[in-house]
């Protein structure tokens, strides 16, 4: 039993909240050995060997793996996968990018969104907008997976494991990156922020997302948002809570002005305390939520940014 | 070129989701089906590159049970010009999966040499957002995934992807995989009269034997169980009310 862990790269810098977090549910399967693929990546590949319980780091600086694209990357995962029983990445959209063309590669199913792991062939992964939990049992020879950041705590970084550099495999060709709109903010992310203050529709407008930002930025949260949100041009994709867009576990999520879809729900339900603040007192989020405020958020959320 | 849309029957997404009782799945006997929300987004998109020229043909394939013929008819209502049914199981609750789908696609795709094919980024039963990626990976293609943004020139897609970060902007060289995201497109409802003609237009019949793929499960179900219930708290009465028990609770 051996473990291959491909690390989640940003840019050139290791993703490093997301990466200890699948490190956990990895180490349950065997010895880790992590996978860092970029382009100048000696400082992520340090960071990554420094993560507790790895046993070794494989470096792959190359300009092929420099935007994370899919086909690059499974070609490389692809020759490095003998010996390994378990390839395993954190459920991020580039490891959902190429996890999944990696397990057909090798003629093996994909475990998308792991949240527990039963045994080194067992695992729980959430189904139906997380409204059933699946056990499976895999029979194939190599366990090729992803897995929800939001269910494993982070690995500590006290580790000192070896890095060793990999050869490049190459890039075919078949795409290649034109460019990249990736917003810079202070804020903690979204994945992994303690507190999330999130806005749906019925914050009504983009200049009104500023309520909501302010909130969070009074908290020092990450802001998310509805599809809804999104769908109306109010938040960017990437702030989108829900069965396909984050997963999120905050110690605290605050919902404003979101009804609270199963769709919405499966993206925040595991959060500790949920605090919905809605004008209609049948809102659905009203279910799921520990403290409920029945109120036009357009009074609500100004005065509680004021007074906390 | 032609243009191949893969199209999964899925539980209605409005639908409340029951486990069985026996914990072997959840219960899909008499409750409402329809077409996988992301695979109507790539039925659309399809029909839209026929609509600005860039496509020709629009060829919609469904891998399951017999009854998937009503989602291929849903698809041929929108504007998809044939369809192929393979036939991969009787028992409307056995989901196939994405790896035997991939193969069986992958054997249509060396049927029908499409220039492009366009997928739902996940089907909204098993949640594994993988058969476009795994038909992909057997073709050798390559791949554009989770796209808001989709341009055909030269033999090449420009393709917008929504990734962790905000958004990636790829191109890949034709033939290629795309899969559709949210906000590729917003879906047409079928109008009645081409409802009405949409049952003409030619839906072949296959099965999974046909292409020689084993669609045998590489995944056992072991259980499946309700998750942890979350109970409704209380309601609070003021801004004030709130600020004291999230302090209370030391959440802020
Ligand atoms: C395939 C598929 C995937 C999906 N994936 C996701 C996903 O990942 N994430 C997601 O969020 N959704 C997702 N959805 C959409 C989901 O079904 C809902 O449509 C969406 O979550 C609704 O967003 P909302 O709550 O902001 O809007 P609405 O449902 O319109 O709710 C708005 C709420 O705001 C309240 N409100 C209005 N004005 C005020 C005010 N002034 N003060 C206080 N409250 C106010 C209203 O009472 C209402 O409850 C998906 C749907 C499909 C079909």
């Amino acid at each position: 039993m051996a473990v291959l862990l491909i690390a989640e790269v940003t840019g050139a810098d290791l993703a490093l909240d997301a990466t200890a977090k699948a490190l956990s549910a990895a180490k349950a399967m065997g010895p880790v050995t992590v996978l860092v693929a970029g382009a100048g990546i000696a400082g992520a590949a340090a960071a990554a060997a420094a993560l507790d319980g790895v046993t070794k780091v494989l470096a792959a600086d190359d300009a092929a793996y420099a935007h994370g694209l899919a086909e690059p990357l499974a070609d490389l995962v692809v020759g490095l996968a003998g010996g390994f029983s378990h390839i395993v990445a954190p459920s991020t959209a580039s490891a959902k990018n190429a996890l999944p063309r990696i397990a057909a590669l090798l003629d093996v199913m994909v475990l998308s969104d792991v949240t527990g792991v039963v045994d080194a062939d067992t695992f729980e992964r959430p189904i139906y907008a997380g409204n059933a939990i699946q056990t499976v049992k895999s029979s194939d020879p190599v366990k090729v997976m992803t897995i929800r950041t939001a269910s494993f705590e982070a690995a500590g970084a006290d580790g000192s494991a070896p890095v060793e550099a990999t050869a490049s495999a190459g890039d075919k060709g078949l795409s290649a990156w034109v460019e990249d709109k990736v917003a810079a903010s202070d804020r903690p992310e979204l994945t992994s922020a303690k507190i999330v203050v999130s806005g749906g529709r019925g914050v009504g407008s983009e200049a009104d997302f500023a309520l909501i930002a302010g909130l969070a930025d009074k908290l020092g949260a990450a802001v998310g948002a509805s599809r809804a949100a999104v769908d109306s041009g109010f938040a960017p994709n990437d702030w989108q809570v829900g069965q396909t867009g984050k997963v999120v576990a905050p110690d605290l999520y605050i919902a404003c002005g979101i009804s609270g879809a199963i769709q919405h729900l499966a993206g925040m339900k595991d959060s500790k305390i949920i605090v919905a603040i809605n004008k209609d007192e049948e809102a659905p989020i009203f279910q799921v939520a520990d403290y409920g405020l029945v109120a036009d958020l357009f009074d609500a959320v100004p005065a509680l940014t004021q007074k906390i | 070129m032609k243009v191949l849309v893969p199209v999964k029957r899925v539980i209605d997404y409005n639908v409340k989701v029951r486990v069985k009782a026996d914990g072997s799945g959840v219960d899909l006997a008499n409750v409402k089906m329809s077409m996988n929300p992301f695979d109507e987004i790539a039925v659309e998109a399809a029909i839209r590159l026929k609509e600005s020229g860039a496509a020709s043909e629009i060829v919609v394939v469904s891998v399951g049970v017999k009854q998937a013929q009503e989602t291929l008819r849903t698809a041929l209502a929108m504007g998809a010009d044939r369809a192929i049914l393979v036939l991969a199981a009787d028992d409307v609750h056995s989901d196939i999966e994405p790896l035997a789908v991939a193969k069986i696609l992958a054997k249509v795709v060396a049927d029908e040499a499409p220039g492009l094919v366009i997928a739902g980024k996940q089907a909204i039963d098993n949640d594994m957002n993988a058969t476009g990626q795994m038909l992909a990976a057997l073709l050798g293609w390559g791949q554009a995934t989770f796209a808001s943004d989709v341009a055909i020139a030269d033999g090449k897609a420009t393709v917008t992807r929504e990734v962790d970060g905000g958004l990636q902007t790829i191109s890949v060289a034709l033939p290629a995989i795309i899969t559709a995201d949210l906000r590729l497109n917003e879906p047409r409802y079928a109008s009645l009269p081409n409802i009405m003609k949409a049952k003409k237009k030619p839906l072949e019949e296959k099965t999974a034997a046909d292409y020689g793929v084993d669609v045998t499960p590489r995944l056992s179900v072991v259980k499946t169980a309700e998750p942890a219930g979350r109970s409704a708290g209380i309601k609070v009465a003021s801004v004030d009310e709130l600020v004291a028990k999230l302090k209370d609770a030391g959440a802020i």
